[in-house]
């Protein structure tokens, strides 16, 4: 599948175009150049001969700022997770990484009971300035290589979550994630990271993205509006954003004008971007990759529907992957992840009938 | 069957699944070259004996969990050839019904449970198991396949400890192929033999050369032995290496090549066929007709998968609760 890049404003375009893989190791090595204290903790980033990481974002860094800075770990996702906490609190600045998603469930203890809550449990006298790394998403890898997880990082206070769709905002957040002074779940979407050689991914998209020479920091808290419309609003996030704007140029086809607003972090949430857009276009929906139970368009669903109660003219409908574990096989897993023609055929039902 | 008492049969039987296990890898391994099959895979060529050696030494009844390459364990431990090729195929007559794929294979009523693909994740579920057998009064065992690279996560400790605190009937069996993915073993651990760890359990920890069919067998079956009998678990190390690279997008140059050639001169394929032609108990003729039968057996495997019907899109939505 190919799809056209996500639009960008004028102000932000420049020649030079990055794969999210290219943008992510820039925004790292540019980081470190400033700043002594990042760190960088993870397994087979920095190995002469090896990987880079499970998808290559750490290619090259090792060379560049040895492995005092490029930590090779032994496989101890729990340990990863709380050393960089603790090295966070002892005054660096660590970025540590899962290889998949997945394995965030080993570190869960760290980092909702140790990272996110030592702020509070201080009294506010400390802070833990780190970044955790998680690829996500589904790629015929099957149940244990495959889960979107940022629903269970959303609903533990004290952790912020990013989730960049294009190199643009990967770069730009991950810099704001780094100088931030909480802990922050940084997600990353296998099939958008443009991987080249033997790490490319089946079923991968060309998300080729202007990213300026220049350096720019992109604020979390602060929603993008993909694709401007007036019929109805889809929020989503990472790959969904792609699909909610392939399916938005098919429903322009039909004559309906989808507004397409990208998230780009789920914590800050930008209530007010998306309410704005709900109460102009009246209609709402939300796409998700995780399970549909409990996933963060619930909570967006819930927020929305409570401050713009009479403004909406439909209910509000979430597309998300159902209540199952991700399957292995390819016509299976196609219909675990919400497709473009279910946000097609959802977005004109809502529109049409209401 | 006991470990001084191996006879001709089954010598040529574990010879035969030994060259089942790579024969298997090498056809998969140009399936997935020819875009064939889905997903990705972890390949386990130079490693049969290690495989091979546990599951000779395993009754029905009893129980292994593997992991992310998991191809070899299930042949060894008996699972049809063909609901393995069927489920790398993603066919509804794959041994997990094309739900799991590759890094899950397993039929718990054959003895295997669907391969573990978080590292360490095996490791409690084997002790849960024995613990089972144990519970019940069923004189079966659990045996647990793990890597080296799963010796530094946190489950290995707390399971092995309390496999060995509670007696249990596990045995605990780390193939050290000297890599974790990229990374050598000598830069994540301090000790030299993950086998060293069993003293701070109170269990005994033995190393063993994995490439060595037969003591491969007689060492898991000493360890089987004290499982059954209720002495508690052992924590069997066995040297040994892959021949390919971590996954099958791994041109693996991490490893140094002299390395590599070192241990492809130990093949243990080769060196088992070597030592039974050599010791008379194989004819080359036989050793011909097995190497004959394990291409006819694959052959018909691979047709069987891609004969068989794909699940239907909407299975995703059965197995979720029993
Ligand atoms: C908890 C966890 N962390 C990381 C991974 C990614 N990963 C898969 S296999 C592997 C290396 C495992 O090494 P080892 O245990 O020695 O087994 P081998 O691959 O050598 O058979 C890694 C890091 C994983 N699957 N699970
Ligand atoms: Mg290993």
């Amino acid at each position: 599948m190919s799809l056209p890049e996500t639009q960008i404003p004028a102000a932000e375009a420049s020649a030079r175009k990055l794969t999210m893989v290219e943008a992510l190791r820039e925004a790292l090595s540019e980081e470190m150049r400033r700043d002594e204290r990042v760190i960088l903790l993870g397994e087979d980033i920095g190995i002469a001969g090896g990987f880079g990481g499970a998808f290559t974002v750490t290619l090259g860094l090792a060379e560049e700022f040895g492995h005092r800075r490029v930590v090779d770990t032994p496989i101890s996702e729990a340990a990863i997770a709380g050393v960089a906490a603790g090295a966070a609190a002892g005054g660096l600045r660590p970025v540590a990484d899962v290889q998949y998603g997945d394995f965030l469930f080993i570190a869960m203890d760290q980092l909702a009971n140790q990272a996110a809550k030592l702020r509070y449990m201080s009294g506010g006298k400390i802070s833990v300035p780190m970044v955790m790394r998680a690829p996500v998403g589904a790629t015929t890898r099957g149940s244990q290589h495959g889960q979107s997880l940022e629903a269970f990082f959303t609903h533990v206070p004290g952790l912020k979550v990013a989730c960049p769709s294009n190199p643009y905002d990967g770069k730009g957040l991950l810099k704001t994630a780094i100088r931030d002074d909480n802990p922050v779940i940084f997600f990353e979407h296998k099939l958008l990271y443009g991987s080249k050689g033997a790490r490319k991914e089946a079923g991968g998209i060309e998300v080729l993205g202007h990213v300026p020479e220049k350096e720019y920091l992109i604020p979390f808290g602060q929603a993008k509006i993909a694709r401007p419309g007036r019929d109805i609003t889809i929020v989503a996030n990472l790959l969904m954003v792609h699909r909610s704007l392939q399916a938005a140029r098919i429903l322009a086809e039909r004559g309906i004008e989808a507004e397409v607003i990208d998230v780009r972090t789920l914590v800050p949430f930008d209530w007010d971007a998306v309410a704005e857009s709900a109460r102009r276009t009246r209609k709402l929906m939300i796409v998700e990759e995780d399970n549909l139970t409990g996933g963060w368009g619930a909570e967006v669903a819930a927020r929305i529907g409570d401050i713009c109660f009479g403004h909406l003219d439909a209910p509000i409908r979430r597309v998300a992957a159902p209540d199952t574990p991700v399957p292995f096989a390819p016509v299976m897993e196609r219909f675990y992840i919400p497709s473009t023609d279910t946000i097609v055929a959802t977005a004109q039902e809502l529109v049409s009938s209401y | 069957m006991s470990a001084s008492t191996l006879d001709k049969t089954q010598k040529a039987g574990m010879f035969r699944r030994m060259v089942l296990c790579r024969k298997f890898e090498e056809r998969v391994y140009y399936l997935f070259l020819e875009g064939r099959l889905p997903g990705t895979v972890h390949q386990s060529a130079g490693q049969e004996a290690s495989a091979v050696g546990v599951c000779s030494a395993l009754v029905e009844g009893d129980v292994i969990t593997s992991t992310h390459r998991p191809h070899s364990h299930a042949i060894a431990r008996g699972l049809p050839v063909k609901s393995l090729m069927a489920e790398l195929f993603a066919k509804s007559t794959g041994c997990c019904r094309g739900k799991g794929g590759s890094m899950h294979l397993g039929d718990l009523a054959l003895g295997m449970l669907p391969a573990i693909a978080i590292v360490g994740g095996g490791i409690p579920l084997a002790t849960g198991q024995a613990l089972a057998f144990q519970y019940l009064g069923r004189k079966n065992i659990a045996a647990c396949f793990f890597g080296d690279g799963a010796a530094n996560i946190g489950t290995f400790h707390e399971a092995i400890n309390m496999g060995a605190i509670w007696n249990l009937p596990v045995v605990y069996i780390c193939e050290n192929n000297k890599y974790g993915a990229s990374t050598s073993v000598d830069k994540v651990m301090k000790v030299e033999h993950v086998s060293e760890r069993a003293a701070a359990y109170g269990i005994p920890g033995v190393t063993v050369d994995g490439n060595d069919v037969e003591a491969v067998h007689r060492a898991m079956w000493s360890a089987t032995e004290r499982a059954r009998t209720g002495s508690g678990p052992t924590l069997l190390e066995l040297e040994t290496y892959r021949f390919s690279g971590h996954s099958r997008s791994d041109p693996g140059h991490y490893r140094p090549q002299e390395e590599v050639a070192a241990w492809k001169q130990r093949d243990p394929v080769a060196l088992y066929e070597k030592a039974l032609t050599d010791q008379g108990i194989l004819t080359e003729e036989e050793a011909r007709q097995i190497h004959d039968s394990v291409e006819k057996e694959l052959e018909e495997a691979v047709k069987f998968a891609e004969e068989s019907p794909s699940p239907a899109a909407e299975d995703c939505l059965s197995d979720v609760f029993a």
